[in-house]
């Protein structure tokens, strides 16, 4: 099998050379988030008060766990270990309540990432010369910029269309005959369900390969995909507080995707003991930043359950897999690739006065793509019996949610007792989505 | 003279409309105007009753999210351009009309309609200044 490679001897490199690497960096990471509040006391309670400390890998052990709760009550700037003149870029995602996780990336941290994002590319057989079209939103979220810069490193030709209109994307596909594109999977298939509308159809594309990301899909997902559109399609996986796309990556064996060790620690814990788990065995992911200062994050839980694979791969890479994300261990809500707390949700409209306490959220596919509604109860002393208040109500709801989610749902008026009611744990979420 | 109008919020459930008239019909409340306001996922139903203040109570303790509504119901000669003839005279006066709807039934040569207006103490002021004879509340319930 053709294995193209961005950097072999890195990508190829003994477990041992790795490991070095990897305590190298993480010395040096130490040291940048010992200049930060929240790190500082974090550390210097288990006794790491130098990077010096850090002397052998297992010593990553000794680091508490940093969850986005600790990310919320540290902002803005907790976690920040650079000057504010140092910041080349911000970027942020969903919080569980009002207040966005911020991440900070100096000049060095930008460039990091995207030569992740080079190498990920390079690893699927895409080349200088394809035609790249990014439907990933671009904007705060890391989707669509992290891949926008590492397309352009290895040298394609970068479309940067962003999410959304689906007319335009066909359009654009087939006038610049694009042949690769960045997408969720849902979104790939929505598309493939709009070929033909206005006479362009697969005849008329140029497209060989898709990366796919921004929302966990099945095996069964992917071949669908790949064989609807005759393309080969690569999982991708990423977060914003690990930098975004580029922590892992398929190559062309597709046999799951490549954690880039060199720049990240991978481990897999018990979500409930907070045990490590062996190589293997199915948990939570947890992951160190070995490659960005600004914002440094060491041993970070993801909520994502997953597992890694224990050897390489017939490409070569030495790096070790990751599986594909089996589960939350939160309630996160992932909508067409965007992630959503139904904590935002709930802190948005019971700020609302003409809205009653109960409420429900509920997801379901709208064709290809997922469709939230939120379903509020109203509040009977304010309704005046005036249509046009109702209708601004809802309206109002929606662009409250807009402004915290970033997505518009749905939203349905209920009279007060028309939802379950609330004991106890309260079925807060319906999730009628098909699982394949 | 203003009536009293019942507006009722009804989200969009099979069977809904229905129970409001038969909680009304068990309780002898006569409907005499009836029009529904009805968007993609909810209504508003308004109603003229009989016996207001009685609907009102029985439909909260039931569970429904009621509210009065101030309207004018105002007779309107049953001919060609009857209807015109008043709408001209509010034109004429810029006073706006919100909704309307039309009674059941008539109880005298006339028409009769139930008119919203965005200012009602204005529209009242213009109806009386033309001579145009409105309902009371009390010719409602003697209905």
């Amino acid at each position: 099998m053709d294995t193209p490679f961005w950097n072999r001897e890195i990508e190829t490199a003994e477990r041992s050379r790795i490991e070095q690497i990897q305590l190298q960096r993480l010395k040096t990471i130490v040291g940048w988030a010992l200049r930060t509040p929240f790190y500082r006391k974090r550390l210097t309670q288990v006794g790491i008060n130098a990077p010096q400390d850090i002397r052998r890998l297992q010593d990553l052990q000794r680091i508490p766990y940093t969850t986005k709760d600790d990310l919320r009550l540290n902002f803005p700037k907790g976690l920040l270990a650079v000057d504010m003149k140092e910041v080349l870029r911000i970027h942020s995602s969903s919080g569980t309540t009002g207040i966005p996780t911020v991440i900070y990336f100096a000049r060095d941290d930008v460039d990091n990432w995207t030569d992740l994002l080079a190498r990920s590319i390079t690893g699927t057989g895409a080349v200088p010369g394809d035609v790249f079209q990014n439907m990933m939103t671009y904007g705060m979220f890391t989707g669509g910029l992290g891949l926008h810069y590492g397309a352009e490193r290895v040298g394609m030709t970068v479309i940067p269309i962003g999410g959304g209109n689906t007319k335009r994307q066909i359009q654009t596909m087939k006038d610049f005959q694009t042949t690769v594109v960045h997408v969720t999977p849902s979104y790939l298939l929505h598309i493939h369900s709009r070929l033909g509308e206005d006479g362009i159809g697969r005849p008329d594309l140029a497209l060989r390969k898709a990366f796919i990301g921004a929302e966990p899909h099945s095996e069964n997902t992917r071949r669908k995909l790949e064989e609807l559109l005759q393309i080969e399609a690569y999982n991708s996986y990423g977060l914003s507080e690990l930098n975004g796309p580029g922590v892992a990556f398929e190559c062309v064996c597709q046999k799951d995707m490549h954690v880039w060790e060199d720049a990240y620690i991978a481990e897999v814990i018990n979500p409930h003991t907070g045990a490590v788990l062996k190589e293997g065995e199915e948990g939570e992911l947890v992951l160190t930043n070995l490659v960005r200062r600004a914002t440094p994050m060491l041993r970070y839980r993801t909520r994502d359950l997953a597992f890694l694979y224990p050897q390489g791969c017939d490409c070569g890479r030495t790096h070790r897999r990751l599986s594909r994300i089996l589960g939350r261990t939160d309630d996160m809500l992932i909508i067409n690739g965007v992630n959503v707390f139904p904590s935002q949700i709930e802190e948005k409209i019971m700020r609302i006065p003409e809205v009653a306490t109960n409420y429900q959220i509920h997801v379901d596919k709208n064709g290809a793509l997922d469709r939230l509604t939120v379903k509020v109860e109203i509040y009977p002393k304010l309704f005046l019996g005036e249509v046009a208040k109702l209708e601004a109500l809802k309206q109002k709801i929606v662009d409250e949610l807009r402004a915290s989610i970033v997505i518009s749902p749905l939203v349905e008026l209920h009279e007060p007792g028309a939802l379950p009611v609330s004991e106890g744990k309260a079925k807060r979420v319906v999730d009628d989505r098909p699982k394949d | 003279m203003k009536i009293t109008q019942i507006s009722i919020f009804l989200e969009n459930r099979k069977g809904r409309l229905y129970d409001v008239c038969s909680l009304l019909g068990q309780n002898d409340i006569n409907i005499r105007a009836l029009t529904i306001a009805e968007t993609e996922s909810f209504g508003v139903l308004r109603i003229v009753v009989d016996k207001s203040d009685q609907a009102i109570r029985l439909l909260r303790d039931n569970h429904f999210v009621a509210n009065f509504t101030e309207v004018v119901a105002i007779e309107v000669p049953d001919q060609p351009g009857g209807l015109a003839s008043i709408l001209k005279i509010f034109a004429d006066n810029d006073v706006n009309i919100e909704y309307m709807y039309g009674f059941v039934e008539k109880f005298s040569d006339k028409a009769l309609l139930v008119m919203r207006f965005e200012d009602t103490d204005f529209a009242q002021q213009i109806l009386a200044k033309h001579n145009i004879h409105v309902v009371a509340e009390k010719d409602i319930q003697g209905l």
